[in-house]
């Protein structure tokens, strides 16, 4: 399904951000094709979060440079992002807790009518088509979402991603917060959306989820990309090498390898 | 049944179920504001066991004036509590607008446009709201964009603008108003009278239906779940019945004899035997409470702004993230609340036909207390307008109730206390069980 030839949707290049003293990404460069899946691993304050917030607007780079479909673009915010057709999925769901499914999908983006009044009746149609294909149990569309389950959460963020026709997707730990049930309907959901050519950025601190659903994985260490490796090449011990002592596997020397095996 | 098709299996479960809170449920009637309407009837029975005196028409038309001046703010200080923040200078604000109306009626318009100009009332109406806008505004920047806590700003505020109207009048009482003006205080000529009250009436009852009937029709042409038709109808039949009841009331209280021979006399009308009798209507401070609350539901309710407010009540990052201009949106809430800070001034200050010192003071605390009371969460993004205004209401009453059976103001207000922290305190009982 990975087509490696295809030209890349998106490329970051060179990226830095520092936050005051501290340099929580550093002439980081990684690129997306479509319908590809791409982890990014690394421990915490690794800065996966935070080159993946560069790229969906809520966080601004000191320096580097943006190409979507090779050609270089401006995000500022995520108003920007949303507008090259960028979806993220944030570890802590950025839901509005007291508002209703609909107006989740739709918060910031909502449909009016000719008179600029809010349209929540083509709203609520909209949101149950598209949860119809997310979660087809989904009946509760009138209720506040603090009032649903993990699972049916996650679908309402990512029905969001797939109403507004995400050409790249960030998925920041989708799974974290989910039972195995759970999980799996995720997974599923990740294989469907790349299915349809939507390129995938996805964090995750579960190496199997990394493992069982990315083509590539990229391992952050302290800002920096340790390596960019195709999944078939390595194991799930190398990447866990690279998570753990920030090198390549070719790099680690005997007695690293065997403290981290005594450790594993 | 074909209104029951396509309900979930949750909500078939819960009709089997059959209880009362259950039976409103299924009307879709918010059960706490529901209780808090049952609860505003037993203090009015209450009152007419302990003095029928209380009854009559002219005291419920006194208690609707006397609770409109803080109604209309507490439709504002939800939006403010919604997005997680307070608003204490409203009583100052009010208090400096209203001043601000009795100098230049009684100070500044005779020297330039002079006394008694038709058009007075509007122009200091006018320039009352650019001034509420402007202190609004100014709070809101500080909020919003230099993220200055707004109970440190409008702490501030507070004793700014009480400080301000001293110096705006000299330390002395302003008055009088403009004699047109002094309508918006509402009383006998300050009332639509009764035929327009009737109007009024009417063409809310014809609005209100005819919400009702279009919101099912559209639910229905996208096959959503719809509310059984008994209860369409009773709600359709308990909202015409109320508004037309308070008509009613209005209107069956006469204008004192005094005032109707002022009157005639005026008009070369002979009074008939027994004197001339002229119905009062809906007092236009009602009138205006209950267009601020239609404007401000809409605007809660059915924009975009609305949808803000709350999203950022909820959750504040998220609304960030969604792209929504957060900063923007809390200034507008605080610029809201100073239009309605000069709304609310000019019924004050039309009320006493002047300006005072110590006018709205203390107004701040009944207006929070109204929203709180009405179901506002100090945590942010719950809240309700009307349920604000019942909030208004069942303080007014106990306030005006227990006053006329001639309780002292300080007594008043440690029963309002205790209400507030019960009515709080028993919420939040709830809201745990409902866990």
């Amino acid at each position: 399904m990975t087509s490696t030839t295809a030209a890349p949707l998106v490329e970051l290049r060179n990226i830095n951000v520092a936050f005051g003293g501290v340099h929580a990404v550093r002439d980081v460069s990684i690129d997306l094709r479509p319908g590809e899946v791409v982890g990014l691993v690394g421990g915490n304050g690794a800065g996966k979060s935070t080159l993946t917030r560069v790229l969906s607007g809520a966080q601004r780079a000191d320096t580097g440079e943006i190409l979507i479909n090779g050609s270089p673009v401006e995000i500022t915010n995520p108003r920007d992002a949303k507008a090259q057709g960028i979806e993220t999925i944030y570890q802590t769901l950025a839901l509005a807790d007291n508002l209703d499914a609909p107006a989740n999908l739709f918060l910031g983006r909502e449909l009016t009518t000719r008179l600029g009044n809010l349209d929540d009746d083509r709203m609520e149609d909209a949101t149950r088509k598209v949860m119809g294909r997310l979660n087809p149990n989904f009946q509760r569309f009138n209720m506040a979402v603090k009032s649903l389950s993990g699972g049916q959460r996650q679908a309402v963020a990512i029905a969001r991603a797939v109403y507004f026709n995400a050409k790249i997707l960030i998925m920041d730990e989708p799974t974290a917060a989910l039972g195995p049930a759970e999980t799996a309907q995720v997974r599923n959901l990740v294989r469907q959306l790349k299915n349809e050519g939507i390129g995938i950025f996805l964090i995750s601190h579960d190496i199997h989820d990394v493992y069982d659903l990315a083509d590539r994985v990229s391992v952050m260490y302290h800002g920096r990309i340790v390596d960019t490796v195709n999944k078939h090449e390595v194991t799930t011990d190398d990447i866990l090498g690279m998570i753990i002592l920030g090198k390549k596997p070719g790099e680690v020397s005997d007695t690293e390898r065997e403290a981290l095996e005594l450790r594993g | 049944m074909t209104d029951v098709a396509g309900a979930s299996p949750g909500q078939a479960v819960r009709r089997n179920r059959s209880s009362i809170a259950d039976l409103i449920r299924s009307t879709e009637v918010d059960l706490r504001q529901f209780g808090m309407v049952i609860a505003l009837v037993l203090i009015w029975v209450a009152l007419g066991l302990a003095n029928s005196q209380i009854l009559q028409p002219v005291n419920f038309l006194t208690f609707s004036v006397q609770a409109a001046g803080t109604a209309i703010l507490a439709t504002g200080m939800v939006l403010v509590i919604v997005s997680r923040n307070i608003d204490l200078s409203v009583g100052a604000v009010v208090g400096f607008i209203g001043m601000f109306y009795a100098v230049l009626m009684a100070n500044v318009f005779p020297a330039t446009i002079g006394v008694n100009h038709p058009l007075a009332w509007v122009i200091a109406l006018a320039l009352g709201v650019v001034l509420g806008i402007v202190i609004g505004g100014l709070q809101g920047f500080l909020i919003a964009y230099l993220e200055i806590p707004s109970f440190v700003v409008t702490l501030g505020g507070l004793f700014l603008f009480r400080g301000l109207i001293w110096q705006l009048s000299g330390g002395t009482t302003v008055a009088p108003d403009d004699p047109t003006f002094v309508l918006i205080g509402g009383g006998p000529e300050g009332s639509l009278g009764g035929g327009l009250s009737w109007l009024f009436g009417i063409i809310i009852c014809v609005a209100a239906v005819y919400l009702l009937v279009s919101a099912r029709r559209q639910r229905r042409k996208f096959g959503f779940p719809v509310r059984p038709l008994w209860a369409e109808i009773a709600i359709g039949v308990v909202a015409v019945v109320v508004v037309l009841g308070s008509v009613l009331v209005a209107n069956s209280y006469h204008w004192p004899s005094g005032l109707a021979t002022q009157y005639a006399v005026k008009h070369g009308i002979t009074e008939p035997a027994g004197g001339l009798q002229i119905e009062a209507g809906i007092p236009f401070p009602l009138v205006i409470l209950i267009v601020v609350t239609i404007v401000m539901t809409f605007l809660s309710t059915r924009r975009r702004f609305g949808r803000d407010v709350f999203a950022y009540g909820g959750n504040p990052q998220a609304a960030d993230l969604a792209g929504i201009n957060t900063r923007w949106t809390i200034m507008k809430i605080f610029i809201l609340m100073g239009i309605l800070c000069a709304i609310s001034g000019a019924v004050a200050s039309a009320r006493l036909n002047g300006g005072t010192l110590d006018l709205g003071t203390g107004y701040e605390l009944y207006v929070i207390a109204a929203a709180v009371i009405g179901g506002t969460l100090f945590a942010g993004g719950v809240g309700s307008i009307p349920g604000a205004i019942l909030g208004a209401l069942v303080m007014q009453s106990i306030q005006y109730g227990l006053g006329f059976l001639g309780f002292n103001s300080p007594q008043v207000n440690m029963v309002l206390a205790i209400v507030l922290v019960a009515v709080v305190g028993i919420d939040q009982w709830v809201r745990r069980r409902a866990r």
